[in-house]
């Protein structure tokens, strides 16, 4: 009844290109980037934006990057989380040794930096595919970590491989607050977001959907297979890289190797296949049910615990997070193996017939 | 010389304790296309409740097939409850599916028996063989050699049935194709509760050995890091090649930390089998043994 | 979607939003991980300090102020750290400290705590260069640091060997966990083989480190005269079972604390009897405080151990002793700033700052032997600097040597050193030591 595109003419070829043809869309966007902006700084307390909005922010912006190279040119890659680490890593090492640097112009360099990296570990894709390709991943996961360890001048010879972030200072503001870090990433992963739908849109975005659904077709109608996915080794690693420079300088504060670890790499994978595999809103939607979910299982079980008065002992609550975990990922994976986001198209598809059922 | 050869003995030795963990993955992605990440959780599974077992006072020859019952019936619930309704789905949301299923087996895990680390005595100590060690001046040790054994025996024991027996015949055709399978008339329910069953039985070996190797704690689920590389290798869906990859990974991956390593700093180990596989990948895209992939527009 | 998002996130704020402090009652959150690669010695550390908790409520609180807890699962995660930080630091009133147990979970929390001003431990682990107060004014690494013990183990080295000049030539392997864990004590090896004259050699192994062929085949071919065994979890049995196999004496491989409990050791069987770790508690049930939570916490069925047998491992020893200092922290915080009044975080901060556990002090809380003195002050966090050397025999650690400690004036050095570099870095201005906070 509210939800449908009668009555909305487009009388120009721009106005037919939007990304949110229907204007119940463009209204629904709208004022939940509006609540983002404005709503959360104010309202909610510090916990909820230091320990679920920032990390579920800066974690679906790496979930946009593997989206990128996973969903949208079909290169599965596990070596998510050393990317993030060459971007944090190499962004520090910018504002440590160039006097004077902006901080943005940091984390842009740094992410240039891990789309370089990316497109070195890239250049197998262009002869192994599939699940090889995955575990192929790995090798740069391991030797990506391995050198941030070993070479000392990338940490700036800390005696432990260690390095601390800078405190952000834009134009003589030092984000030192939550709120005001929670603004600055969500700046930043708003307008990278806008640029991912855009540029799967795009003839780049086309070109990487056909690679993805068969590459020798692909090449037959003439995508050139080699720029196509290294294109997308880079555009991945770069959304990856700033996603790591966040995490570093807005999240962690002072961050060693291991925190990128394959373990992160896993649960950015399940972000993209949990929320949905080609989607921006996935990348969103997925990050959102892996951040949350553990939260939510603890406070629930913990509050239960406590109420119920059943004394679980603490190891128990602990293992039946992670069974709970597991169990979750798998049920979500048999009900809706396209993903929240395929459920969510569903909705809106019910939600045009409503209150009508056909 | 002889150190050279101690090293490459040793590689190769630990080299087939990775190829027991691997052909676990390959029996299951032979008969049905999945890769299970979950495979180390079952090492870890199957080994944590031997102990368990023993701990509890079973005698040796008791909690053995007792284990044995438990991973089976483990088997049969994941083809059940995980694998049936996710039938068709890409191979993604099968691999992702598996590592939901890892969380849960750790944690059930865990739960079921606790985060004690224990030792396991399988009666072989891990010491050089005098023998060798006097005549020859290389330490070769025992348990390893008995854990090449068992290897071969495994090998040889599947190897067999699927090439001799009908059951093997029929875990071949649904692995080549499973709407033909069918058509024939082969039960791929059955089928796949066989195959997972016999993934078990092959944890459950693999989790005894590296559990008196290394003591069963929760690290027994990294084994599996190590047994990727042996699969693009030799490829996912090859015996032989889980063998063959196992032998060159572990060799090399012994001689490069001994005599690259010192150039670079060391510990090369976590990547340098990874960076070796991926190398032997851009020459066989489909690993040494792996079925080559036709691909028809 | 978006309205079970959303939902969520309101259930998220409401049950966030802090549990009720009840009259009296010390809120200490607990950052355990009781599952994962390290459960096996976190749930005993845990159990030891929540144990001990536990017998310090039933036996009064301190001057009638109880202790309350709350466990969060970190599973050894730096940002599941940082998130269960987050959610508790407001709760019941307000954490008064924090103790991750975590090297990388203590990194991710060194910015916070200075701006929560919440004090935080890393009691026998994290950043060396910490030691220094004046930098560091809400970090403390207490009792013993990596610096300080690699500095012990030189000293104990030079004792087995009859003198520091005997080491001299020698040659000592370090065998590492490669990461931030392993790499700490470096400096200081490399400063002591610049200062005594012995050769080192260092040797990686990636972690997890199943398999140590290559580099225990290298220490063999390298035959060094004593090796120190810097690794964690099932590298440090691994480390032992392949010394043994390739035939390394085992009374020569010296262990971090980290690398000697029994989580190690027993899974090794007899490739560990004889090895020698070093710790900076003791261990057993040869102490009355042990006895009495044998007795009144166990006798009440109120104990965290699910095993009890447990109950005096080097673990959860360790974990009975931070509970232990924490205790007296808030003691001393008590008779400077209220007795029988609950502290606030900068009031514990000072008590952390003026610990001053005397060998009476600790015989009077039934302690004797099991912990050294501790003296902080305001540019000392540390407070100990020493170690004591334990052997394991096939059931038990066995003391070696009392505690001891290394070269602690150049480790101090050092410490003040990588501490001014970081505060120049930052541009923090140093704390002025002579007033009092």
């Amino acid at each position: 009844m509210f939800y449908r595109e009668a009555g909305q003419f487009k009388t120009s070829y721009d106005a037919d290109l939007a990304i949110f043809p229907i204007r119940q869309d463009l209204i629904g966007v709208a004022l939940i980037v509006a609540v983002a902006f404005i709503a959360v700084p104010l309202l909610a307390t510090p916990y909820v934006i230091t320990g679920i909005l920032i990390p579920f922010l800066i974690l679906s912006l790496a979930a946009l990057g593997l989206n990128i190279l996973t969903g949208y040119a079909g290169q599965l890659s596990l070596g998510t989380a050393a990317f993030m680490a060459v971007g944090a890593f190499a962004s520090y090492n910018f504002i440590l040794r160039i006097p004077g640097m902006p901080i943005l112009a940091a984390f842009v360099a740094g992410g240039i930096v891990a789309a370089l990296v990316g497109v070195v570990f890239g250049l197998p894709s262009l002869r192994i595919r599939g699940f090889y390709l995955a575990v192929a991943t790995l090798a740069a996961q391991f030797f990506i970590l391995w050198l941030l360890t070993k070479v000392g001048w990338i940490s700036n010879y800390s005696s432990s491989g260690v390095i601390t972030a800078q405190q952000i200072v834009i134009l003589g503001y030092a984000f030192t607050t939550p709120e005001a870090k929670y603004l600055l990433i969500l700046s930043i992963v708003f307008i990278m977001a806008l640029a991912a739908k855009n540029l799967a849109r795009s003839n780049v975005g086309r070109s990487w959907m056909a690679v993805r659904d068969m590459d020798v077709a692909a090449e037959v109608i003439g995508i050139r297979l080699m720029p196509a996915k290294l294109l997308a080794f880079a555009v991945s690693s770069f959304y990856c890289g700033v996603a790591g420079a966040l995490f570093a300088f807005a999240y962690l504060g002072t961050v060693e190797p291991e925190a990128f670890s394959l373990d992160l790499s896993f649960r950015i994978l399940f972000m993209v296949i949990i929320g949905g595999v080609g989607t921006v809103l996935g990348s969103f939607l997925g990050s959102a049910f892996v951040v949350l979910l553990p939260v939510l299982l603890s406070i629930t079980v913990r509050y239960l615990d406590s109420n119920l008065g059943l004394r679980i002992p603490q190891s128990m609550i602990s293992n039946l997070e992670l069974m709970l975990f597991g169990g979750f990922i798998i049920f979500f994976l048999i009900v809706e193996p396209h993903g929240l986001a395929r459920l969510w198209q569903i909705a809106k598809e019910k939600l045009r017939l409503w209150p009508f059922p056909h | 010389m002889q150190f050279f050869f101690e090293v490459l003995i040793g590689g190769l030795l630990s080299g087939v304790m990775y190829s027991l963990v691997a052909l676990g993955f390959v029996l299951i992605y032979k008969a049905s296309g999945v890769f299970n990440f979950a495979q180390s959780a079952m090492v870890f599974f199957a080994a944590l409740t031997y102990v368990g077992l023993l701990e509890v006072g079973l005698s040796p020859w008791a909690a053995l097939p007792a284990t044995l019952a438990v991973m089976i019936v483990l088997a049969l619930l994941i083809e059940r409850v995980v694998l049936r309704p996710l039938v068709n789905q890409p191979q993604i949301t099968l691999f992702m599916a598996t590592i939901g299923l890892t969380f849960f087996i750790e944690g059930l895990a865990q739960m079921m028996w606790g985060a004690n680390v224990r030792g396991l005595d399988l009666g072989v100590q891990d010491e050089p063989i005098q023998w060798l060690t006097d005549n020859a001046g290389i330490n070769v040790s025992k348990f390893d050699l008995l854990a090449a054994g068992v290897a071969a025996v495994l090998v040889t024991a599947l190897a067999l049935f699927f090439n001799r027996t009908r059951i093997g015949r029929a875990l071949r055709a649904v692995a080549d194709d499973h709407q033909a399978a069918l058509a024939v008339g082969i039960p791929l329910k059955q089928i796949w509760a066989i195959v997972w069953s016999v993934a078990g039985a092959v944890a459950l070996v693999a989790g005894l050995l590296w559990g008196a190797r290394n003591g069963v704690q929760y690290a027994l689920t990294f084994v599996a890091l190590k047994a990727l590389p042996v699969l693009i290798l030799g490829g996912f869906d090859s015996v032989p090649g889980a063998i063959v990859g196992g032998l060159i990974i572990g060799a090399s991956e012994k001689l490069a930390e001994v005599y690259l390593g010192p150039y670079v700093g060391g510990g090369i180990e976590g990547w340098f089998p990874y960076v070796l596989a991926l190398a032997f990948l851009l020459v066989r895209p489909e690993g040494l043994f792996g079925e080559k992939i036709i691909r028809r527009i | 979607m978006r309205a079970i998002t959303s939902a969520l996130l309101g259930i998220a704020l409401l049950v966030a939003a802090g549990g009720v402090a009840a009259q009296n009652e010390q809120f200490i959150p607990v950052l355990s991980y009781r599952v994962g690669p390290y459960a096996a010695g976190g749930s005993g550390y845990y159990g030891g300090a929540i144990d001990y908790w536990t017998l310090v409520n039933l036996t009064g609180g301190i001057n009638g102020v109880k202790l309350k807890w709350e466990e969060c699962e970190t599973e050894y995660n730096p940002s599941k750290g940082v998130e269960c930080y987050e959610r508790l630091k407001k709760k019941y009133g307000g954490a008064t400290t924090v103790e991750p147990l975590s090297t990388g979970i203590a990194y991710g929390l060194f910015d916070r705590v200075a701006q929560d001003k919440i004090p935080m431990t890393t009691f026998g682990y994290g950043l060396a260069s910490s030691a220094d107060g004046r930098v560091y004014d809400w970090v403390f690494p207490l009792g013993t640091t990596y610096w300080d013990q690699m500095a012990a183990m030189i000293a104990y080295l030079s004792q087995k060997e009859g003198g520091a000049e005997k080491l001299k030539g020698k040659k000592i392997a370090f065998l590492y966990h490669e990461s931030a864990y392993g790499k700490e004590p470096i400096p200081v090896l490399d400063a002591m083989a610049a200062k005594l004259g012995f050769e080192t050699l260092k040797i990686p192994v990636a972690p997890p480190g199943q398999t140590q062929e290559s580099q225990w085949l290298q220490i063999r071919q390298a035959k060094p005269d004593y090796v120190i065994v810097w690794t964690y979890g099932v590298m440090s049995t691994v480390a032992l079972k392949t010394a043994a196999k390739v035939g390394y004496p085992k009374d020569r491989l010296l262990g971090v604390w980290w690398a000697g409990s029994e989580e190690d050791v027993v899974p090794a069987g007899d490739a560990a009897k004889g090895y020698v770790s070093a710790s900076f508690t003791a261990s057993g049930t040869n102490f009355p405080v042990m006895q009495d939570i044998k007795t009144k916490v166990y006798g009440a069925g109120k104990g965290n151990l699910e095993d009890k047998s447990r109950l005096g491992n080097v673990m959860y020893t360790r974990g009975v002793v931070y509970g232990m200092i924490l205790v007296e922290a808030l003691r001393v915080a008590q008779a400077q700033f209220g007795k029988g009044k609950v502290m606030t975080p900068e009031q514990l901060r000072w008590g952390f700052e003026h610990l001053n556990l005397t060998e009476a002090r600790i015989k009077e809380i039934g302690a004797a032997g099991l912990f050294p003195p501790i003296k902080t002050s305001c540019s000392d966090h540390e407070g100990s600097g020493m170690v004591k050397f334990q052997q394991w025999d096939g059931t038990g650690f066995k003391q070696v040597t009392p505690f001891m400690a290394g070269d602690r004036a150049t480790v101090r050095k050092m410490v003040e050193e990588t501490a001014g570099k970081y505060a120049t870095e930052k541009k923090i201005a140093l704390r002025d030591c002579t007033k009092d906070y």
